[in-house]
């Protein structure tokens, strides 16, 4: 089978050709000006541009409420769909995966005319329920998945040492969760950042998040702003990567 | 014990009811005539005909953007399984640096949010003058799908014995027999549960379509409802047509479900 290893060269050549070098035009593009000289006027135009810089601000403030949000809601679920004295069926935890297979437009044009229905005015409030909504699958299934591995016998072994079940929970189920919730804030927190046209549709074009001024830059061919606005965005991705690296590896070496 | 498991229970409901509203209500006023989404003018299946026999305003755009959607879906899930099978159990065989690189690399397209993998593509067809349209768009979704065929096939590899494929050999199978008879029979779950999720995660693409498109008119049904939606008036017709499409779905996965949890319960 040794001889095998070439099979992942035309994969590497794909991923190089349509991962990398894409990446490395987002810095390029960022760190030029329209006839390809060097520059860093695009850098130093975001953080002198007021709009630009309070619709970051809000996207992450978004993002974090999202993310918590999602926690909040997604951590109860997933814990419950793994309790075996509660659900034992896989069709449960399929249920809550299946609205993923409606068209995500779709999906979030029906949550803002339930709203308009209710009397609710579009803005923040239903952008973060919408948000909410779109991205709650993400964080219940890594979290349940995590949840549904783990050796019972841990928490059985806590309960038998005299914890009471708050405890167990505390110091047993919830570290050991951990990874998952951290690949769910992953999969929830940057996406809501970026996200454009869900954000228009739920708000009435009231608010815009920073994915809505990278699109519109690119749109309009301002390539270089709008290549520099995403590498912001890379620059973002690239830390919380790190820190979740950090703190998955730390929890696995103190865990086990 | 008991009001728990009726909490536990209610609390499950409860956000099922919340996940499942807006799904429910396109259901229901995809019975109905009337234009906007929330407007009842009497129960109706003329959207339903009109959809099945193509008569309605702008049927030939709606129609299109549904192939186009699902040959996109079809042809980038296919070549992303064939890919990315290659790939894993070229990335297993290999071993120190050069396995923790494609690792590496094959995680980037999964971090990436939409919006960076269809700029960053949209920045590339540019700098290398290609023009934009069907062949970009359909590469740019092999390149979101191929990780998570990889993802998939990956546990198959290290979950089976080495020592199968090498008897094989050892009876006497040429390699290409060995692989097509021992490894592909192993592999084929993890390749299946990849296709499904490269199909699916294709067909409910927005950004990265959007910026990969082109200017050529290709629309796919997300950009189709986008562009409808900025118009201000969705096509009425496309409450069916996404009615159909989950209940299709639902039909389908509880089939596997189902198909599964049996196969379990007789090992």
């Amino acid at each position: 089978m040794s001889k095998r290893s070439s099979w992942a060269l035309p994969y590497f050549i794909f991923l190089v050709l349509f991962v990398v070098l894409p990446l490395l035009l987002i810095v390029f593009y960022a760190l030029t000006d329209g006839n390809g000289h060097f520059t860093l006027a695009n850098i130093t135009r975001f953080f002198s541009d007021g709009d630009s810089l309070s619709t970051f601000a809000l996207s992450i403030e978004v993002a974090i409420e999202n993310t918590l949000l999602c926690i909040l809601i997604g951590y109860p679920t997933a814990w419950i769909l793994a309790n075996k004295d509660y659900n034992r069926s896989a069709v449960t935890v399929v249920l809550f995966i299946l609205p993923m297979w409606v068209n995500a437009l779709m999906r979030t044009l029906a949550t803002a005319e339930l709203f308009t229905m209710a009397g609710v005015t579009l803005g923040k409030g239903t952008l973060l329920f919408g948000m909410c909504y779109d991205y709650l699958p993400f964080m219940i299934y890594p979290i349940y998945n995590v949840l549904n591995k783990m050796d019972v016998s841990y928490s059985e072994a806590a309960q038998d040492l005299g914890a009471k079940p708050s405890e167990v929970f505390r110091k047993v189920t919830l570290p050991l969760s951990m990874p998952g919730v951290l690949s769910g804030v992953m999969m929830v927190f940057m996406p809501t950042v970026s996200t454009f046209a869900i954000s228009e549709f739920l708000t009435n074009n009231k608010i815009k998040l920073f994915g809505t001024i990278i699109q519109e830059n690119i749109n309009n061919s301002m390539w270089n702003y709008g290549a520099a606005l995403s590498l912001i965005m890379l620059v973002i991705i690239a830390i919380t990567t790190m820190l979740q690296k950090d703190n998955s590896e730390q929890l696995e070496g103190g865990t086990i | 014990m008991n009001a728990k498991k009726v909490l536990a229970k209610t609390y499950i409901g409860l956000v099922l009811v919340i996940l499942y509203a807006p799904i429910v209500f396109i259901a229901i006023f995809s019975f109905t005539e009337a234009k906007s989404l929330g407007n009842w003018t009497g129960f109706s299946i003329d959207l339903y005909r009109n959809l099945f026999t193509g008569s309605m305003q702008n049927s030939a755009g709606l129609l299109s953007a549904l192939e186009n959607t699902l040959l996109i879906a079809l042809i980038a899930s296919v070549v992303a399984t064939f890919l990315g099978t290659v790939a894993a159990i070229g990335i297993f065989n290999l071993k120190g640096a050069k396995k923790n690189t494609m690792n590496f690399l094959n995680n980037i397209p999964m971090i990436n949010p939409d919006i960076i993998t269809g700029v960053s593509l949209f920045l590339l067809f540019v700098f290398l003058h290609i023009s934009q349209g069907y062949v970009t768009v359909i590469l740019a979704h092999i390149t979101f799908c191929t990780p998570y065929v990889v993802l998939n096939v990956l546990p198959k590899l290290s979950q089976m014995n080495p020592n199968i494929y090498e008897a094989a050999l050892d009876l006497g199978a040429t390699p290409s027999q060995a692989l097509r008879k021992v490894l592909i029979p192993v592999l084929r779950p993890g390749m299946v549960s990849g296709f499904i999720l490269s199909f699916t995660m294709s067909l409910d693409d927005f950004a990265v379509t959007f910026f990969t498109r082109g200017t050529i008119g290709l629309e796919t049904l997300s950009t189709y409802i986008y562009a409808d939606a900025r118009k201000g008036g969705l096509t009425p017709e496309l409450k069916p047509l996404m009615t159909i499409i989950f209940l299709f779905i639902l039909m389908v996965l509880l089939f596997i479900n189902i198909r599964q949890s049996k196969n379990t319960e007789k090992k």
